[in-house]
This record gives C-alpha cells, sequence and structure tokens, in this order.
C-alpha cells in the first residue's frame, strides 16, 4: 500500500517538474534559504549550521558552555583509534579514505555506475566490507565514532552536492528525498517541514523544532538525551519514532534520498561535525 | 575505559596517591558520606565546613539556565572576587544536595565551572566561604520532560 | 589511556584549565534491563597540582554529570607542570599530566 502511495506521489511530482521546466532543484534551494532567511532574520546565513542555537539564545549559552569541553571529543579519539587500526589484510580506513579522512565534502554524491546515493557512513562500511572486515552498525557505537573523527577532520568543507543534469535517476533520487520532506506520515500526521520548517522556531511541548536549513552540516552528533554519538540516520529514525511513524532502514533508500535532498538544500553551508545536540 | 585498566593504572599512581594524601592540604573538599549524603542542604553545609547559617551576597556569581536543556547535563558556574577559601553548589530537589565542594589555596582563582544533574526543576544555590562565614547566590533552574525525544 | 583530558592555558599569568574525566558515575538509582539496580560509582575526589602545589582540589557527590566536567584558573604560567588526579567510591583513582600551553 506505501510503494502505491508513493510511486502515485512520485509521478505527480514528476509531471509537476516536467511541466513547469522553471522549477527545478536550484530553485528549490533558493526558495528553501529565502524561506528561513525572512523567517529568522537576526540568525546570519553561516550561523544556521548551529541547529536551533542559531535561533533560541537561552539554548545557544548552554551549548558554548558544552561546547568548552564538548563530550564528542572522546568520540573523536576512539574513532582515530579505528580509523587507523590495521584490518587483517593489513590495509586501514585510511587506505579508502586517505590518511585523515577528511573526505566529508564528497558525500553525499550520485554514484552513476550504481544509480544511487552514496553516503560516507555507506562508504565507510564498504570500505571495512572489500577489506574482509565486519560492517559496523549505522546508528551509533563505532561507526558513529569513525564518522565523528572524519567529520572534525573535515571542519571548514562546504556542502557541495550535485544533482548530475545527464542523469535523470539523479533527480529522481532528489524528488525523492524531498517527497519524504514534505509527506505527512505517522500517528501525529506530521511532515519533517511541518515541524522543521512551517513551524521552525516554535515549541512542541519543551523542545523548540530547529530549522531544516543546516541540517546536514553537523552530524555525527552527541545527543545529550542520547548519552552518546549518533549518525544522521538515527536522528531520522528517532524523529519518525516520535511521530509515530515505522521508521524507514538506516543507509536504507529512503534515508539516503533524504539525506541526499536535505544536504542539497544546505549546500554552501559549512560541514561543521561533529556537535553537541540538546 | 575498563576497570581492570583504571586498576592497573591506579597501581601505579598508588606511590603518588600516598603522597598526595600525605601533602599539608586544607580537608574541607575531601569527601565525606557525611556531608555529600545528608538530605537537607542545611546539614549537608554543617559537615562540610562547620556552618550552616548562610548570608545572601551579590558578590557571589551563580551562573546556570533558566530553563535547562537536559536535566543530565546542566552548565553551571560559580564565581566570586571576594577572598574565598571554599566553594560549593547545592541542587536543593536532588536526593542529596550538596554536589560539590572545592578548595581555593592562595593563588587560586575563587572559580569552578562544572555540569550538574537535576532530577526536577530546582533551586540552585552557590556558596562561598569567605573569611569563615558563608556567602550564597540562588537561582531557580527549571527541568523540563521535552516533547522531541527519540 | 588516562580517562581525563586536560586543556590548559595561560592567560596573562591565569592558567585557564578545562578538564573532561571519563567516568559513568552512577547514582546508584539507575535499574539495568533485567531490573537490578546499577551499583553506585563516581568520582569523589579530584585534586590539581601545578609544579608539585595544590592549586585546586574538590569533591563531589552524584550530582555531577556523567563524564564530569571541571574548570578552574590557578596562578601560573606557560611551561608550568599540571597534574590532575581523581579517586572514586571504590577507590580506584586515575591521574594525567600535561605542560600548560
Amino acid at each position: 500500500m506505501k510503494k502505491i502511495i508513493r510511486n502515485v506521489a512520485f509521478g505527480l511530482l514528476g509531471l509537476s517538474v516536467s511541466a513547469a521546466s522553471v522549477a527545478g532543484p536550484a530553485e528549490d534551494r533558493s526558495a528553501f534559504q529565502k524561506f528561513y532567511e525572512n523567517r529568522f532574520p537576526d540568525t546570519p546565513l553561516e550561523d544556521f549550521q548551529n541547529g536551533v542555537y542559531s535561533i533560541l539564545p537561552s539554548a545557544r549559552e548552554q551549548w558554548e558552555a558544552i561546547e568548552e569541553f564538548p563530550p564528542y571529543e572522546l568520540a573523536i579519539e576512539r574513532g582515530e583509534e579505528i580509523y587507523k587500526k590495521t584490518f587483517a589484510n593489513g590495509k586501514s580506513l585510511a587506505s579508502c579514505f586517505g590518511e585523515d579522512g577528511a573526505v566529508r565534502e564528497q558525500y553525499p554524491h550520485w554514484n552513476k555506475e550504481r544509480g544511487m546515493v552514496m553516503t560516507m557512513e555507506l562508504a565507510i562500511n564498504e570500505c571495512l566490507e572489500a577489506n574482509g572486515e565486519k560492517p559496523l552498525k549505522y546508528k551509533k557505537g563505532a561507526m558513529a565514532d569513525v564518522s565523528a573523527y572524519m567529520s572534525y577532520n573535515s571542519r571548514g568543507q562546504r556542502i557541495n552536492v550535485e544533482i548530475p543534469s545527464d542523469d535523470p535517476r539523479a533527480l529522481a533520487a532528489y524528488e525523492m528525498g524531498k517527497e519524504q520532506f514534505y509527506t505527512k506520515r505517522g500517528q501525529l500526521n506530521f511532515a519533517c517541514a511541518d515541524c522543521h520548517m512551517h513551524t521552525a522556531g516554535m515549541m512542541y511541548r519543551a523542545d523548540t523544532t530547529s530549522p531544516a536549513l543546516g541540517h546536514a552540516t553537523s552530524w555525527p552528533v552527541f545527543r545529550s538525551k542520547w548519552q552518546s554519538m549518533g549518525t544522521l540516520h538515527r536522528r531520522f529514525a528517532g524523529c519518525h519514532n516520535n511521530i509515530r511513524a515505522n521508521p524507514y532502514k538506516a543507509q536504507g533508500e529512503e534515508y539516503r534520498n533524504l539525506e541526499y535532498f536535505v544536504s542539497y538544500m544546505s549546500n554552501g553551508l559549512e560541514y561543521n561535525g561533529p556537535a553537541a545536540r540538546k | 575505559m575498563d576497570r581492570r585498566s583504571v586498576l592497573k593504572v591506579a597501581g601505579a599512581v598508588t606511590a603518588a596517591a600516598t603522597a598526595l594524601v600525605a601533602l599539608p592540604r586544607v580537608a574541607f573538599a575531601a569527601y565525606s558520606d557525611n556531608a555529600f549524603k545528608q538530605k537537607a542542604g542545611a546539614d549537608a553545609l554543617q559537615n562540610a565546613f562547620g556552618a550552616s547559617a548562610t548570608t545572601p551576597s551579590d558578590q557571589v556569581k551563580l551562573k546556570a539556565p533558566d530553563i535547562a536543556e537536559n536535566g543530565a547535563v546542566v552548565p553551571v558556574e560559580v564565581e566570586t572576587d571576594m577572598e574565598a577559601e571554599s566553594i560549593a553548589i547545592l541542587i536543593k530537589e536532588n536526593p542529596s544536595p550538596l554536589a560539590l565542594t572545592a578548595d581555593i589555596p592562595a593563588g587560586t582563582k575563587a572559580l569552578v565551572k562544572t555540569r550538574c544533574r537535576m532530577g526536577k526543576t530546582t533551586q540552585v544555590t552557590a556558596v562561598v566561604k569567605s573569611g569563615g562565614k558563608l556567602y550564597t547566590a540562588s537561582k531557580e533552574v527549571k527541568v523540563t520532560i521535552g516533547g522531541c525525544g527519540g | 589511556m588516562s580517562s581525563i583530558r586536560i586543556k590548559a592555558k595561560d592567560r596573562k599569568g591565569l592558567v585557564d584549565v578545562k578538564c573532561l574525566m571519563k567516568h559513568d558515575m552512577e547514582t546508584g538509582l539507575r535499574k539495568d534491563k533485567s531490573g537490578k539496580k546499577i551499583p553506585e560509582h563516581w568520582i569523589q575526589d579530584v585534586t590539581a597540582e601545578a609544579n608539585g602545589q595544590v592549586v585546586f582540589s574538590c569533591a563531589f557527590n552524584t550530582s555531577i554529570s556523567k563524564d564530569p566536567y571541571l574548570a578552574f584558573a590557578f596562578a601560573g604560567k606557560k611551561g608550568d607542570s599540571l597534574k590532575i588526579s581523581w579517586k572514586d567510591n571504590t577507590g580506584a583513582t586515575d591521574s594525567a599530566e600535561t605542560k600548560v600551553k
């Protein structure tokens, strides 16, 4: 049933894209960024990388206190150990990603040969498996630690997601991600856009929702709530659980395409992970 | 870090630790169940500092959020320009309110920053011992259960 | 490897110290998956010495967060040797040393 609804909506979106030749991803992004600039005029564009702290001064103070010595520093250390550990075959993650793993800006990207969106965490596991090592779970633990190390070394790189015009499947993946973002779901019938766009900055019980602009910049994250590190897909699943929707599989097609869309929307912003969040 | 390695380290630093204990030092800040497991703040202060009478003072600077982002990790900061021997932090609604005591030797700034756990909305009190007397500053820190867990 | 991470910076004769100590700081109130109480386990005493003198010391109860953070400042300078040690309720200890930057 889900698949039917998805494909119908998908088809509708496809129709609308081809009918209005002006409305493409670039225009989407422009409108997206403009929305948040208008909604939060006091927040400099660069600052959206700091999530809710870019719009809530009282929370920002606490975050800055945590940043004096953030808990994710322990994860970076663990990540470095994992990154430099030699595999049974003599290689290491450095063989795939270079000496310091500063490859954040390369992800997510469209892989033409395989016809899919590649994310950094997926690439990490493919490197491990290609070298005869056990793959890691995608949401927390060692994967989050290694991602923290690589993201830390990549700080300052800018999001630069491309949707190659010579492969219509890339646009389709983007459109699916976009559909994920705007589709209401779950018992609470919320879309990402409801909390993080239309009512961004407003309160849901005792939480203020963050703007979706900048959402892709700061992963992985040490969440006080989790008291541990987590990846972007861990948070996607968590959010879906919160609105009582069945979450998708971490690093499955839906979340990778959602990551593709959300990252593209933040093109130009700096990667500043790992980060500390509430 | 697992316990085994901690204990190995403990073995290695035993000599140093013993030397530490032997150094002449003001004993106020040393941990004692007597002070830190008291249910009432006044009793805790009595057992920690030998006094429980306190005077509010605006020279005691307490920095803590109005609404804690997360009750498990609440940044708390205490500072004063007074000549301070010790600093303490009390968290009223916690099972045992005395969270921290610190010794301020000569040459050390009267400042301490840490992160505390708060089970619920509570009054946080900074205590400064100066000239044998206790001075305080308090504020309420709200602790909420948020809407977006997961 | 030590559980203590230290950042110590000389700011015009006052050394700014920030440290993070990896420790569960179990309150003794939590229960594990089988319903059994997780025993209390927390850092009780922390001592900082610079060039052999105690420059700061403090005591905690379980109200201090997991992976305790501590910041303080003492009269000192770049190149000073700073050692931070802790002792927890089981008698276990740990320490770390660094040079003030």
